[in-house]
């Protein structure tokens, strides 16, 4: 256990629980956004592996990173008009039509990586950008500021959210709609059309998601995401829709998944127990949503379609 | 007021006819308001009063007739449409976000300078609108921290401050106390002083009596009447509104009260979030008499009702029924001592929507011979005092197999009173029996009460509705954030009285205020 407590371990597991971070803290803010306006979207994960292998697929093909992040992010806005005819036009059930994304995004993508890719080749990947000045501070440096553009992005994401929802008429009306739909709606604020908007954004921040992950690790395979965009809806209740708490629970997520990691490589743990370690990120949202859902409200709204004559 | 024969009516509306499937909602209905005048549109439920605010404010379209607002002909085609012709709708059920702030509330829709939602000029409008109205509610207060009344002041603003110029009052009375409804009326004079129309919409006669400039009577979809407060009275505007003479007041006989039955002592009862809603309640029920629990809703009457009835723990006191003490009740315990419960939501506690006629009127007795034998349901016994009961409570509905939801407010509310009131109960809890029941309904609801007062019964009359209250109880006991204010005899039961505890004035101080 001692190797575990020196400066450099210690530094590379912050890090890596920073790195680790990214991809289900990109996806909660989408989400996070979308729940505001009272929009479950069970279906993250399954956006997280679609636009996993989009980027995947077009950085192998075209040797370009910013294409399969762009690309991406397009299917997830394509993925995003899809669930919103679904669930705000068609008012269909949110819980069942996420699942149904998920089964579809874990499905396809499967199912195209195998006829169109078959053997897993490695892509280069996005590489580190270290800032300038900053990443020479002793330890934290390694922390916080030497990392890949997309890390520093999803935190940059944060504020720019959190401005968005409580400074702009958008997120005025967003607040408003996830709670009181009518009051809103009285007021001449189009319900249905708002949440068109976040649910197109937020699945595009999971297309973004996943191809921060793809990129990450360099390769595509089946179910790549393995339940990330399960723990990023976890930690919208975690943060209970705050995208600062959100983001709190993203890192303290990432840095007990590195943690796990570190413990792996050092050998301290091994066999059973490891797989049985690994299991501590689960456990640990488990714990704290029981803890946490005792005191927060969801919006109000949240899974109720809006139709007026209703 | 000298000059409206001469004004330009702000508000036209000529013919409207809405038809939904199977139901003819407005027929013709004309409706005319002239600046700085108070036009109160008057009917029972379903009548065709909110279909035609709705029609006004864009949230309908009428299928024949014309709108004209200063006569213009207008085609309002949405609630932002109507909000930018000056149209100001107050929501019987605000229509407020509760965790957003006034102000934010009051924001919300107008946009703001490049996407931003910045609250400083809100704040500041609002004061001056505000002031200016005599609407006095703090901006950066959270809705949900507010009480009814600072809510309303609130979904009022929120008209204000949007330049209304026509607003539609929809049931504004029916949350505020007496004093709170006197406030209001100043509010609402200042704006037909500043030239603005109103439409106010109530059913309780005297308010429109003396609120009123024009009245215009609906019923079932049409126009039934249209008059004036001057020649008018309760009694006639009644008539119009449920096509028969109706009696409003009703000479209660003395009786002999019996022993007591329910009896209540140093309750204490914690509510939903967690206060203590009921407080060291003291109140006893006898044997043939009716005694009213009057107050604004929300003010542990619901409480008590569900911990009377098994249905919310209780903290300390004691329930005792006939001298004994009830221990550890639960709703199914409590019937068995002989108390029934006419819940005040009827349809999320009295009845259940999409059950047959039939089974909501079993609800309670469904385990019984001879409903139930050997764990099966006897049909032909079942449907013949179902029948019985239709009949006897006057439940209009096509038949007993049909679902309780496809019916009336009124006539659901029959079939909860025919359910508690023939389980041979000697104790009835009855909240809010009315509600929301038109007034043929309710007079014949009130009669049933009555009969059963006569037959012995102790009753526990808990509602909102003062005229109600003081109709029918033999004392009425008013009740303010879970404590007993102050009991009124029949004899001194006046709305005055009862108006003043309900806001938290005592006797004493009554004469004090009362200039």
């Amino acid at each position: 256990m001692s190797e575990f407590f020196t400066v450099s371990v210690l530094v590379a597991t912050l890090a890596g629980g920073i790195r680790l971070a990214t991809p289900f803290l990109l996806a909660a803010l989408g989400e996070t956004l979308g729940q505001r306006s009272g929009v479950l979207n069970l279906g993250v994960e399954g956006v997280m592996l679609i636009g996993a292998f989009a980027a995947y697929y077009t950085a192998l093909e075209t040797g370009s990173t910013v294409a399969g992040i762009a690309v991406a992010i397009g299917i997830g806005a394509v993925m995003g008009l899809i669930y919103a005819f679904l669930t705000v036009v068609m008012h269909a059930e949110q819980g069942i039509s996420g699942i149904g994304i998920f089964l579809f995004g874990l499905g396809f993508t499967d199912l195209l990586f195998q006829k169109q890719v078959g053997t897993p080749l490695p892509i280069p990947g996005v590489g580190k950008a270290p800032i300038p000045i900053l990443s020479d501070i002793p330890h934290l440096g390694e922390i916080f500021f030497d990392h890949n553009p997309l890390v520093y992005l999803a935190f940059l994401l944060v504020p720019i959210m959190w401005f968005v929802v409580n400074k702009t008429t958008f997120g005025l009306n967003v607040r408003a709609i996830g709670q009181t739909p009518e009051a809103a709606d009285t007021l001449g604020v189009s319900v249905n059309l708002t949440r068109t908007f976040t649910i197109v954004i937020a699945n595009c921040f999971a297309g973004l998601a996943g191809a921060a992950l793809a990129l990450e690790v360099g390769i595509f395979q089946q179910n790549l995401t393995a339940g990330q965009g399960f723990i990023a809806i976890a930690l919208v209740y975690f943060g209970a829709w705050r995208m600062p708490w959100v983001m709190s629970g993203a890192l303290l997520f990432g840095v007990v998944s590195s943690t796990v990691l570190q413990w792996k490589t050092l050998g301290i743990v091994s066999g059973p127990s490891s797989s049985l370690l690994a299991m501590a990120p689960a456990i640990l949202t488990i714990l704290v949503l029981v803890l946490v859902s005792r005191r927060v409200s969801a919006p109000a709204a949240l899974t109720r379609p809006f139709d007026r004559a209703g | 007021m000298t000059d409206t024969d001469r004004a330009v009516p702000m508000l036209q509306m000529e013919g409207i006819t809405k038809r939904f499937p199977g139901v003819l909602a407005n027929d013709s209905v004309d409706l005319t308001v002239l600046p700085g005048q108070v036009h109160t549109l008057l009917g029972e439920n379903g009548a065709g009063k909110s279909t035609l605010m709705k029609v006004l404010y864009g949230l309908y379209r009428p299928d024949e007739g014309t709108i004209r607002l200063d006569g213009e002909p207008v085609s309002i085609t949405s609630p932002s449409d109507a909000i930018n012709r000056g149209i100001g709708m107050i929501h019987q059920h605000f229509m407020l976000v509760p965790t957003l702030t006034v102000a934010e509330n009051v924001a919300l829709g107008l946009g703001g300078r490049a996407g931003l939602s910045d609250m400083r000029p809100v704040r500041q409008r609002l004061a001056e609108v505000s002031e200016r109205y005599g609407l006095h509610v703090n901006p950066d207060a959270y809705i949900w921290q507010l009480a009814v009344g600072e809510r309303q002041r609130a979904e009022i603003l929120k008209a204000l401050y949007r330049d209304a110029r026509l607003l539609v009052l929809d049931e504004p009375t029916a949350v505020l106390t007496p004093p709170e409804v006197e406030e209001l009326f100043v509010t609402l004079r200042q704006m037909t002083a500043d030239d603005k129309g109103l439409v106010f919409i109530s059913h309780k006669l005297h308010e429109v009596m003396e609120l009123s400039d024009e009245i215009t009577v609906l019923r079932d979809g049409r126009v039934s009447g249209q008059t004036r407060p001057s020649e008018s009275t309760r009694e006639s505007l009644a008539e119009l509104m449920v096509g028969r003479p109706v009696e409003l007041t009703r000479n209660v006989a003395a009786t002999e009260r019996g022993e007591q039955r329910l009896a209540i002592t140093g309750l204490n009862v914690i509510g939903d979030r967690g206060n203590t809603a009921v407080k060291n309640f003291d109140l006893a029920v006898h044997s043939g008499e009716i005694v009213g629990l009057a107050g604004v809703s929300g003010n542990g009457q619901r409480e008590l009702a569900d911990a009377i009835f098994g249905l919310r723990p209780i903290r300390s006191g004691q329930i005792a029924i006939d001298g004994e003490p009830v221990t550890a009740p639960t709703p199914r315990s409590v019937r068995q001592r002989g108390v029934a419960y006419v819940p005040e939501e009827r349809m999320v506690e009295g009845a259940i929507g999409d059950f047959t006629v039939a089974e909501n009127l079993l609800l309670v007795d469904y385990h019984q011979p001879p409903y139930t034998r050997r764990g099966l349901l006897n049909r032909s016994a079942i449907s013949s005092w179902c029948n019985r009961l239709v009949e006897n409570y006057r439940v209009k509905t096509p038949d007993i197999e049909t679902p309780t939801k496809n019916l009336s407010g009124g006539n659901i509310q029959k079939v909860v009173i025919a359910r508690e009131f023939t389980c041979d109960a000697e104790v009835l809890v009855v909240a809010q029996p009315t509600r929301g029941v038109d007034i043929g309904a309710a007079e014949y609801i009130h009669e049933r009460l009555l009969e059963q007062r006569e037959a012995g019964a102790a009753i526990l009359l808990i509602s909102e509705d003062l005229d109600e209250v003081i109709q029918l109880s033999d004392r009425v006991v008013v009740v303010l954030e879970g404590q007993i204010m102050g009991e009124v005899d029949r004899a001194d039961a006046t709305p005055r009285s009862i108006g003043l505890l309900m806001s938290g004035v005592r006797d004493g101080e009554a004469s004090a205020s009362a200039d």
